[in-house]
C-alpha cells in the first residue's frame, strides 16, 4: 500500500490548471468589460465637453440665438423653456406619483395593488415617442402645440419612475415606526402624513431628482408637442410652443450647417452639465438618507 | 369627539386621493392605447395586416408599408441586444462578485450615469463623431476580414448606417442590463439593493424596451432610406425614427393615421415584451423564494 500523499489535491493538475486559466480569463474579459464602459462615458462626455467649451460663453447661455441663422446668440429661450416644462411636468408628475406610492404600500389589496403595478410597469416601458403621439391626440390635434403639452407628456414618463422609487422608500420605513405611532393612539392618516412620508422624504426627493434628469433630456415627444417656436424668450406655458434644448439640439443636428453644429454642442453641454450634477446630488443624498435609516 | 371627526374626514379624504392618484395611472394607460389606436384605425380599415408585409411607402400616394421599418426595428435591436447582453452581464459579474468594494462604489455610478446621457445628445454624438469613425474604419474592416457573410455586405461611402445605430442602441442598453444583471447576482442583501433598484427603474425589460422604442438617436443617426437592405451597412429607418422624422410633415390624414399605425405596432410590442419579462421575473422571484 503506497504512503496517502496528503499534498496531492493541494498540486495543480492540468485540469485545475485550466480552470484557472479560464477563471482568469472570464475575470479579465467582464474586467475589461466594466472599463470599456466606463471609457465609452468618459469619451462622450469629454467630447461632448471638448466641442461645447467653444460655444460656450456668457451670451451663449443668456442671449437669444440669432435671427437669422448664422453664428453668435445664445440659446436663452431654450434653457428657460426647458425649465419651464420640465417645472410643470414636475408639479403634475410628483404629487399624482407619492399618491400612488402611498395606496400601494398603505391601502391597496393585493389584486389592486398588482393592477396598478402593473399600468406603471407598462408606462415605464412605453416608448416616449408613443406618449409623445398619445399627448398629441389628446391636445394637440384640431388645437396647436403648447409648452403644457410638452409636460403633460413629460409627466406620464416622470409618473412610473417618481412612483417607484417612492414606494421602494415607503417600503424601507421601519414598521415598528408605524406600530408605536398606532400604539400611542395616532389614526392612520396622522400617522402617514407626520410620520411615514417624512421618513421617506429624502428617499422620494433622490427619485424625483433622477426622473427631472431623465425628463429634461427627453426629445421624443416634444418633437411634436413644443417644437414649432419662435426665438425669444417665453413665458406662456399654456398659450404656445416652449423653446427647448432637446429639440433645439435635434433640429440644429439635422442640418449640416457648421455654426448650427457649434451652437448644438454648446447647447448639449449645458444639458449634460445640469444632467449629470443633478445625478450626482441624487445618488449623495441616497447615501445619506440610507445611512441615516439603517443607523 | 371633534378630534375623532376630523380623523374621519382625514382618512377618508387620504384614501379618497391616493384611489385617484392609482386610477388616473390606470386610466393613463387605457387612453394611451385608445389615443393610439384610435389614431392608427384609418390605416388599419384601409391596408388592414397587409400593412406590415408591404415594403413602399409614398405619402403622396397613399402607399404605406411597414416592412423595412419592422426589419430597421428588428436589425438595430437585435444588433444591440446581442452585443449588450453578454457585455452588460460580464459588468454585472464584476460589480457583484468581482470589483474591490472601493472600485465598485465608484465604477457602478458611472455606468449607471451612461444610462442618463440623453439620447439626443448620444444621437448628436453618433452623427458626427462615431460614425465618421465607423464608416472610415471599422465598416472597412469587417467587410474586408467577414465580407463574405451577407450582413457585412459593402459599406456605403457617405451617411450613417444601421450598424452605428446599433452601436449607439448598444450605449443605451448596457448600463441597464448590467445593473439588472447585477441586482440579480447579489438578491441576498434585499433591502439594501431594493433602494438602489429604484433609483433607475432598472428593470431588465426597459433594456429592449428602450431598444425598441428609440426613436431620436435612431433618427439622428440613420440616414433615411427606405428599402430593405441585407446588409447592416445600408441606410435604413426603424418604426420610431420614421415617427419622429415624418409626423410634422405629415401630408394627409392618411399619412399620420399610417405613422399612429407605426406608434401602435410600437406599443403592442412594447407590452407583450413587458408582461412576457414579468412572466419571466415573476418565475425568478418563485425559484428565488422556494430557495430560500
Amino acid at each position: 500500500v503506497t504512503a496517502v500523499d496528503f499534498a496531492a489535491p493541494l498540486r495543480a493538475s492540468g485540469n485545475l490548471r485550466r480552470r484557472r486559466v479560464v477563471n482568469r480569463m472570464a475575470e479579465g474579459v467582464a474586467t475589461l468589460c466594466a472599463l470599456a464602459a466606463v471609457a465609452v462615458l468618459g469619451i462622450v462626455v469629454a467630447g461632448v465637453f471638448a466641442r461645447g467649451a467653444d460655444a460656450l460663453s456668457l451670451d451663449f447661455i443668456t442671449k437669444d440665438p440669432p435671427l437669422f441663422g448664422g453664428p453668435g446668440g445664445g440659446i436663452a429661450p431654450a434653457i428657460v423653456g426647458t425649465a419651464l416644462i420640465v417645472a410643470v411636468a414636475t408639479a403634475i408628475a410628483m404629487p399624482t406619483a407619492v399618491l400612488v406610492a402611498v395606496y400601494l404600500t398603505e391601502f391597496a389589496g393585493p389584486r389592486a395593488g398588482r393592477l396598478v403595478r402593473l399600468a406603471l410597469d407598462v408606462m415605464n416601458g412605453l416608448p416616449s415617442i408613443v406618449i409623445g403621439l398619445f399627448v398629441f391626440g389628446l391636445l394637440v390635434a384640431g388645437h396647436k402645440q403648447t409648452g403644457f403639452a410638452g409636460s403633460l407628456a413629460l409627466a406620464v414618463i416622470m409618473l412610473p419612475l417618481i412612483a417607484r422609487a417612492s414606494q421602494e422608500m415607503l417600503l424601507l420605513v421601519p414598521d415598528h415606526l408605524r406600530e408605536a405611532a398606532d400604539a400611542l393612539g395616532v389614526s392612520r392618516w396622522r400617522t402617514i402624513v407626520g410620520i411615514v412620508l417624512p421618513a421617506a422624504l429624502s428617499g422620494i426627493v433622490t427619485g424625483t431628482v433622477l426622473a427631472v434628469a431623465r425628463a429634461a433630456g427627453e426629445t421624443a415627444p416634444l418633437i411634436f408637442l413644443s417644437s414649432i417656436f419662435g426665438n425669444q424668450v417665453t413665458l406662456n406655458v399654456f398659450g404656445q410652443a416652449l423653446p427647448n434644448i432637446p429639440v433645439t439640439i435635434f433640429v440644429l443636428s439635422e442640418q449640416a450647417d457648421p455654426a448650427g453644429y457649434a451652437r448644438a454642442w454648446g447647447a448639449a453641454l449645458v444639458l449634460l452639465t445640469f444632467i449629470l450634477l443633478a445625478n450626482i446630488a441624487a445618488r449623495a443624498l441616497l447615501a445619506r438618507s440610507r445611512r441615516r435609516m439603517q443607523g | 369627539m371633534h378630534l375623532r371627526r376630523i380623523d374621519g374626514i382625514g382618512e377618508t379624504l387620504l384614501r379618497a386621493l391616493c384611489l385617484l392618484g392609482a386610477a388616473v395611472s390606470i386610466l393613463a394607460i387605457v387612453d394611451i392605447a385608445y389615443q393610439v389606436f384610435h389614431g392608427a384605425q384609418p390605416a388599419f380599415a384601409r391596408y388592414g395586416f397587409q400593412f406590415l408585409r408591404d415594403s413602399a411607402w409614398k405619402p403622396n400616394f397613399n402607399v404605406f408599408g411597414a416592412a423595412p421599418l419592422l426589419y430597421g426595428t428588428a436589425v438595430t435591436s437585435l444588433m444591440a441586444l446581442a452585443l449588450a447582453t453578454p457585455v452588460g452581464i460580464a459588468i454585472g459579474l464584476y460589480l457583484s462578485l468581482l470589483a474591490p468594494r472601493g472600485v465598485r462604489a465608484v465604477v457602478g455610478p458611472l455606468v449607471e450615469m451612461l444610462a442618463a446621457i440623453p439620447s439626443v445628445i448620444l444621437g448628436f454624438w453618433g452623427i458626427l463623431v462615431l460614425g465618421p469613425f465607423v464608416r472610415a474604419r471599422v465598416e472597412p474592416w469587417l467587410h474586408d476580414h467577414l465580407g463574405m457573410l451577407p450582413i457585412f455586405g459593402a459599406p456605403q461611402t457617405s451617411g450613417s448606417s444601421i450598424f452605428t445605430a446599433g452601436l449607439i442602441l448598444t450605449i443605451m442598453v448596457v448600463p441597464i442590463i448590467a445593473s439588472v444583471s447585477r441586482d440579480l447576482f447579489q438578491t441576498v442583501p434585499r433591502e439594501l439593493t431594493d433602494g438602489a433598484e429604484a433609483l433607475g427603474a432598472t428593470r431588465w425589460e426597459l433594456g429592449l424596451g428602450r431598444a425598441l422604442g428609440e426613436a431620436i438617436a435612431v433618427t439622428q443617426v440613420i440616414g433615411a432610406g427606405s428599402l430593405v437592405h441585407a446588409s447592416l451597412f445600408q441606410t435604413g429607418d426603424t418604426l420610431a425614427s420614421r415617427i419622429a422624422n415624418q409626423f410634422q410633415g405629415a401630408v394627409g390624414k392618411l399619412h399620420i393615421s399610417a405613422l399612429f399605425y407605426l406608434a401602435a405596432v410600437l406599443l403592442v410590442f412594447g407590452i407583450a415584451t413587458n408582461l412576457f419579462a414579468q412572466w419571466i421575473g415573476h418565475r425568478f422571484d418563485r425559484q428565488v423564494a422556494v430557495a430560500r
